[in-house]
């Protein structure tokens, strides 16, 4: 018993050297203000996997909202099909876009409508012009955000409802100089409070192809389970390949750990 | 102990092939019949592991470099696709990130148990100089890795360490132009960290057989640190130490698997996945976990050349550990004032560890001074002063009357 419980140590040991790091990081990162929301994500733990519908709303979220000023690089719009829109229904809603092309055989640049095989198309046609809109800054793109952010899906969703008014007393305290730069919105998450994307989701600014309630709530899930989704594309199969992968292994080093007592048996 | 006679082949091929090349009498010797002290614990799986993690790494890293583009403008792109577009490409880059962090943890516990047991002691001093060459290596090894992906982390860290070099007096700049092919680190520093970080595995892989063969020629050190005196003390390689380690590894999968499959991005830093930007600098540079013990030594000092120069002397320190430990007793277990040491000497590391990870302000700075200097006063002053102090307790004659002992203590109880 003895070797199992030296074992256990050195796991715990690894594990504490790791654990500590990440903790101290995480720590590390965030500052004064309420703690990040944390709903109860579908695609949490070892079981968590995507809601399709869910996703398809995100979609319209996105393609309503975030679409005129925030780019999904890496993504196109074949991917749609992962999340259960028909062949037809990518189809048409790539055609919905129009993309740059060319030159064509007259050497002029000309655009069309998107194909399924086109990358989701960019709101601007470069940073500069990105820049002049948003007050100097250029939106970033939102399909690697919930892997690049400290706490991912939490911030996001934490994010979007986390606009206020007036600037409160906690801040002040801190920072009795706190002002807002012009132009810019109050966010209890955003590192420095002062971010430039004013707040989106209000109550009714769309409505969903199911018929869901748009509330504001409602709207910040369903885009951040599709950002989540954008994100990280490969987590059902991920998830499904390491349910099996950890089943395999368990039974293995179980079986080889009764074979090595039994090799042992009269070596001790 | 070594005169384990050559096997005699019956099968005429394998004689054949073995009167010209003897691999099967070389393996049959090295990794069948190969005499094991009988007593090693489970602290001695943990260089097979390493060794197998360095495999792994070699293996998936030669598919991601099949998809990987080193150039500023797309890096970072060339990996997103590969992870989006590519089949399992998602899964060779977490296999290959997290192996990382298992290769790193088993080098550490390795390191650790070479020190508890006085693994470094004669005749094994060169055995374990290789392996800190090696550890020296693997850290260069990492840093250039880490680069590659080309996000913010990747970048800031490339600038903050390529400009140590700068601290260097006199030709410090013109080492830091050379380093970087530029004067900034930009897409030719990129490039050449990509052709390295291809290069040096198979470095640390040549250095891994030195490792080996200096550890076959003084053989295993063993938990009561006794020489083994007659075959009763020894047990064949195959089939104990491969199925202990093939138990062993399979824990170590259980755990690397867990954190492929469910947590891939546990161990690397958000902020890594926004592309690189050379006007915008993170708010906290921080680098790897596996790192940061050292890095808390390189803060430590206000002076940059001086931070530089203890980083290194950290890791160099155990170069010399066969001179700085005096004690005629290798195994920490009969040394009863050293083992407190000893663990002292492990939570001052983490100490620093917990200290790289935080802010370089206030009480932190305090702190990693403190650690810093308890980590080298342990190598310099305790270490060797603990030889001429300390009285070690009788250690057994030989490791199968200590392996009798036990049994029959056993049998009184």
């Amino acid at each position: 018993m003895s070797t199992l419980t030296r074992l256990a140590t050195a796991a715990m040991m690894a594990a504490g050297l790791s654990l500590g790091a990440g903790a101290t990081g995480a720590l590390a990162s965030s500052g004064d203000g309420p703690h990040l929301k944390q709903p109860n994500w579908s695609f949490n733990g070892l079981f968590g996997g995507y809601d399709e519908a869910q996703l398809r709303r995100g979609w319209e979220v996105y393609s309503g909202v975030c679409k005129s000023c925030h780019p999904l690089d890496y993504m196109h719009y074949r991917n749609l099909e992962q999340i259960g829109y028909t062949a037809d229904e990518v189809k048409e809603i790539a055609a919905s876009f129009d993309v740059p092309d060319g030159p064509d055989e007259w050497g002029e640049m000309y655009t069309r409508p998107a194909t399924p095989m086109d990358p989701i198309a960019h709101p601007y046609e470069n940073d500069a012009i990105a820049k002049l809109a948003n007050g100097g800054v250029v939106p970033p793109n939102l399909s690697v955000m919930a892997r690049a952010r400290d706490g991912g899906a939490d911030y996001i969703y934490s994010l979007l409802l986390g606009y206020a008014d007036e600037v409160p007393e906690y801040v002040l305290e801190a920072d009795p100089n706190f002002s807002l730069p012009p132009g810019k919105s109050f966010n209890h998450y955003f590192p420095g409070h002062a971010i430039s994307m004013p707040q989106q989701l209000f109550e009714g600014i769309l409505e969903y192809s199911d018929g869901s309630t748009p509330s504001a709530e409602q709207m910040a899930l369903d885009v951040t389970s599709f950002l989540q989704w954008a994100a990280e594309p490969e987590l059902e199969d991920r998830k499904a390949l390491g349910r099996y992968t950890l089943l395999f292994l368990i039974v293995l080093t179980g079986l080889l750990y009764a074979y090595k007592r039994e090799i042992w048996k009269d070596a001790h | 102990m070594s005169s384990t006679p050559d096997p005699v082949w019956s099968n005429r091929t394998i004689k054949w092939v073995d009167r010209r090349l003897p691999i099967f009498s070389l393996l049959y010797r090295e990794g069948i019949v190969y005499p094991t002290p009988r007593n090693l614990n489970y602290w001695w799986n943990f260089g097979f592991i390493a060794g197998l993690a360095l495999v792994i790494l070699i293996l998936s890293g030669i598919f991601l470099a099949m998809f990987y583009t080193p150039h500023e403008d797309m890096a970072f792109a060339s990996i997103e696709r590969l992870m989006r577009e590519v089949n399992y490409g998602w899964l060779i880059r977490f296999i290959h990130m997290n192996t990382v962090s298992l290769f790193f943890a088993a080098v550490y516990i390795h390191i650790f148990r070479g020190m508890y047991y006085g693994s470094y002691k004669a005749p094994r001093e060169l055995l374990w100089a290789i392996g800190v060459i090696i550890y020296l290596v693997m850290v260069g090894t990492a840093f250039l890795g880490y680069v590659l992906p080309w996000g913010q982390m990747s970048f800031w860290a490339a600038t903050v360490i390529t400009s140590l070099v700068t601290a260097i007096p006199v030709v410090g700049d013109d080492i830091a132009v050379w380093l970087w092919g530029g004067f900034s680190v930009d897409n030719d520093t990129l490039k050449r960290f990509f052709s390295l970080h291809y290069l040096l595995p198979f470095v640390i892989f040549a250095l891994v057989f030195m490792h080996l063969w200096a550890l076959h020629t003084t053989k295993s050190g063993n938990p009561l640190g006794v020489d083994v005196k007659k075959p009763a003390d020894t047990l064949p390689f195959h089939p104990y130490y491969t199925l202990k380690d093939a138990f062993g590894l399979g824990i170590a999968l259980i755990i690397l698997c867990f954190f492929v499959f469910f947590y891939p991005n546990y161990f690397n830093h958000a902020i890594n996945y926004v592309q690189a930007d050379p006007m915008v600098t993170p708010e906290h540079i921080v680098p790897e976990w596996y790192f940061l013990p050292f890095y808390a030594i390189l803060r430590a000092v206000p002076d940059k050349l001086g931070g530089v120069l203890l980083m290194f002397a950290a890791i160099a320190i155990w170069l010399f550990l066969p001179l700085l430990d005096t004690s005629k007793t290798r195994s920490g277990r009969f040394r009863p004032i050293f083992k407190w040491f000893f663990w002292l000497l492990f939570i001052d590391f983490v100490l620093l560890g917990y200290l790289g990870a935080m802010p370089a302000e206030g009480v932190y700075i305090t702190l990693g001074q403190w650690a810093t200097a308890y980590y080298f006063v342990h190598f310099l002053v305790f270490l060797p002063l603990l030889g001429w102090i300390e009285k070690p307790l009788p250690v057994p004659e030989s490791i199968s009357a200590a392996v009798t002992d036990g049994h029959e203590k056993e049998a009184a109880a």
